[in-house]
């Protein structure tokens, strides 16, 4: 029986198109259950930029706001702490912030003071090493766990990385990397919107 | 074929009616004899071969303990680490059945680990049983992945650094790297969504996946028949009765020596449990009994001692190791070019990728490679049938010096292993290296040193003297 052994054309391209079409809708269903795994509307709505107001924050203070779960410090600098990023230079591991400068420092912040406004450094606290958050040790002078000429900055108690008052990672530390400053932008002169820019949101 | 009832005699038992009954409509009589029954298997088992029934039973405890711990358990960030101790402290029993989940996890690696190293020992990999080593190797990444998930539920500090150091290794990967991160968390650091789907993979996603793995293992196994510690194949000597001379029926000979393991598993096993279920900070890290805390790293992290000699591999990948790899990736392109008999497009299309992979370690950074040489150490061992080219299965009739490849390379995994668990310094850097590369040496040059040396001559019967 040679019939057995022949293929109808029209049913196999029927049969071809029907699994075809099946196939695309199993993808497009797969894609709905793959898209389920992204951030929710909360998750982005959490992570939106967040605004911080520093009219109220005196020179030498600092403030910390959390965006995306995580601590962010503004730091309203005096006029010596901002002569201070002059002389740490030559003791720091990545001065002009050329490492992963597209992650950690914004375009606009890739300068000597890491900032727009050398008065005001916005930068996330936690450290580039295992993710500890440091602590604040602006006064400058000997003190513990410290260098003698030390010029105020930033101490990780976890593994003794330290960072100066624009948040660059000093050399020979397990940090390798400096404090990453988020994208940023100042709605007025006081008004500092975190985790977007004129560019866009981060 | 008409159905036939099978007719018995009217005073016959009524367990026997009733099995007749069954046996009639679904196959049960059949299935326990072709699973265990009457499976033949060699008689010269060692007690390395009784891993296989402990490592079913372990499944068996974390499933029933698994099952009643999550009456208990919230998967919600807020109040997860509350309902562990709740478990903990006020369930009635509920420390004696987490204890015994969280004890059976690091039993169910050492009975694994052991169960492997039989296989390695006695070529229980090579031909036919390639699929029953394939379906194994699936299992370990289960359990891999059913260890990870599950270890961030009770939502401590370990737990939760412990998951945000592993999901952002998936970061290194170029280009897609840092939103394959954000699309495993569900949000921009490890949260409740995390928590959540971490949970469904380890109660339903995996164990289901894990459990079709086990029955595929079984039945590849009872269908090719078991090796043995010789290595000889005992279908190829068939008695009159038609199973192998070298061979006996599972039940019930290898049933009470099963019992047997058991016993000796359980004892050892409620020790720890009731004793020891800490294990001095291996079982349960000492930093997990702290809540997570997102603004606060704890000051050591290290992975459960499980997964502490794939771990060390990673660490071992510095930028400096990147140009002993790439040396190595050339030598091998070269090996394979000059000392093998593959037709010479093969030979070409070896050395072309060893070449695009060397420029490659040169453009992407060393962070990236450890991620690949850790994915690439677990997964290596899928290939173990097609690389051990060795005329003996058995380690018994290899080459003397053969025992100390394994030696040598047992010890390298060990020493991994503890490295994992420490704080990296220069020198035990250097020696996570050494190990890395003796423990990837050991597989890739498989090929060669297998079937080198002067092997004994394999007997066509089993060695096996009654006691």
């Amino acid at each position: 029986m040679s019939d057995e052994n022949q293929v109808d054309s029209g049913r196999r391209g029927l049969l071809v198109a029907t699994a075809a079409a099946g196939g695309v809708a199993g993808v497009a269903g797969a894609g709905a259950f793959v898209a389920t795994f992204e951030p929710s509307e909360r998750a982005k709505a959490a992570g939106a930029p967040v605004e911080v107001d520093v009219a109220d924050l005196k020179p030498g203070e600092m403030k910390t706001v959390e965006w995306r779960g995580k601590p962010v410090w503004v730091l309203r600098r005096t006029p010596e702490m901002v002569a201070s990023l002059k002389k740490t230079g030559s003791d720091l591991a990545d001065p002009k912030s050329e490492r992963n400068a597209d992650d950690l420092t914004p375009a606009y912040a890739r300068n000597e003071h890491r900032s727009i406004k050398p008065e005001f450094l916005v930068t996330v606290g936690i450290c580039s090493h295992l993710g500890c958050s440091p602590s604040p040790k602006l006064e400058a002078g000997a003190q513990p766990s410290l260098s003698t000429d030390w010029q105020g900055g930033f101490l990780c108690p976890c593994h003794g990385s330290t960072f100066d008052l624009a948040g660059r990672v000093f050399k020979n530390k397990p940090a390798p990397d400096n404090l990453q400053v988020p994208r940023h932008m100042f709605t007025s002169d006081t008004r500092i919107v975190i985790g977007k820019d004129e560019k866009g949101e981060a | 074929m008409a159905f036939h009832e099978t007719k018995l005699p009217e005073d016959a038992p009524v367990a026997q009616k009733a099995l007749s009954w069954v046996d009639d409509r679904f196959p049960l009589t059949k299935l326990w004899n072709d699973q265990w029954g009457k499976y033949y298997a060699p008689k010269n088992f060692n007690v390395f071969y009784l891993f296989g029934s402990l490592a079913a039973l372990v499944l068996v405890i974390q499933i029933v303990t698994g099952i009643f711990l999550v009456m208990n358990y919230k998967p919600d960030a807020n109040l997860a680490f509350a309902s562990v101790e709740y478990i903990m402290r006020e369930v009635p029993w509920g420390w004696l059945v987490r204890y015994m989940h969280s004890t059976g996890a690091s039993a169910f690696f050492i009975i694994v680990y052991l169960h492997m190293t039989r296989a390695l020992l006695y070529g229980s990999y090579r031909k036919p049983r390639e699929l029953i080593w394939l379906f194994g190797v699936g299992i370990f990444l289960c359990l891999m992945a059913e260890a990870f998930f599950g270890y961030l539920l009770p939502w401590g500090q370990m737990s939760y650094w412990g998951a945000q150091v592993i999901v952002n290794l998936f970061g290194a990967i170029p280009f897609i790297g840092p939103d394959l991160s954000l699309w495993i968390r569900g949000d921009y650091v490890v949260s409740d969504a995390t928590l959540n789907r971490f949970f469904a993979f380890h109660v339903i996603a995996i164990p289901l996946v894990l459990l079709g793995l086990v029955v595929a293992h079984l039945i590849a196994l009872h269908e090719v028949g078991s090796n043995n510690p010789d290595g000889v194949e005992v279908k190829e000597n068939l008695g009159p009765d038609g199973h192998g001379v070298d061979t006996i029926p599972s039940h019930p000979y290898y049933t009470t020596k099963d019992i047997f393991g058991v016993a000796c598993f359980l004892f050892i096993f409620s020790a720890v449990v009731f004793y020891a279920p800490e294990f001095g900070g291996y079982f349960l890290e000492y930093n997990n009994f702290i809540p997570a805390d997102p603004l606060k790293t704890p000051a050591h992290i290290a992975p459960v001692w499980y997964f502490t000699p794939f771990y060390s591999i990673l660490r071992a990948t510095t930028s400096q190791f990147m140009y002993a790899l790439i040396i190595g990736v050339l030598a091998y392109g070269a090996l394979i070019m000059t000392k093998t008999q593959l037709p010479s497009r093969q030979k070409q299309a070896a050395m072309g990728i060893a070449v695009v992979t060397a420029i490659l370690m040169l453009v992407f950074d060393a962070k990236f490679w450890g991620v690949v040489l850790m994915g690439v150490s677990v997964l290596i061992i899928a290939l173990m049938p097609w690389i051990d080219h060795s005329p003996a299965k058995s380690i018994r009739y290899r080459p003397d010096w053969h025992k100390w490849v394994y030696i040598v390379f047992g010890i390298s995994f060990l020493i991994l292993g503890y490295l994992g668990v420490q704080a990296p310094t220069d020198g035990r850097t250097l020696v996570a290296q050494i190990c890395t590369i003796i423990y990837f040496g050991f597989f890739l040059l498989m090929p060669w040193w297998s079937k080198m040396g002067e092997f004994k001559p394999v007997p066509t019967r089993v060695s096996f003297k009654p006691h």
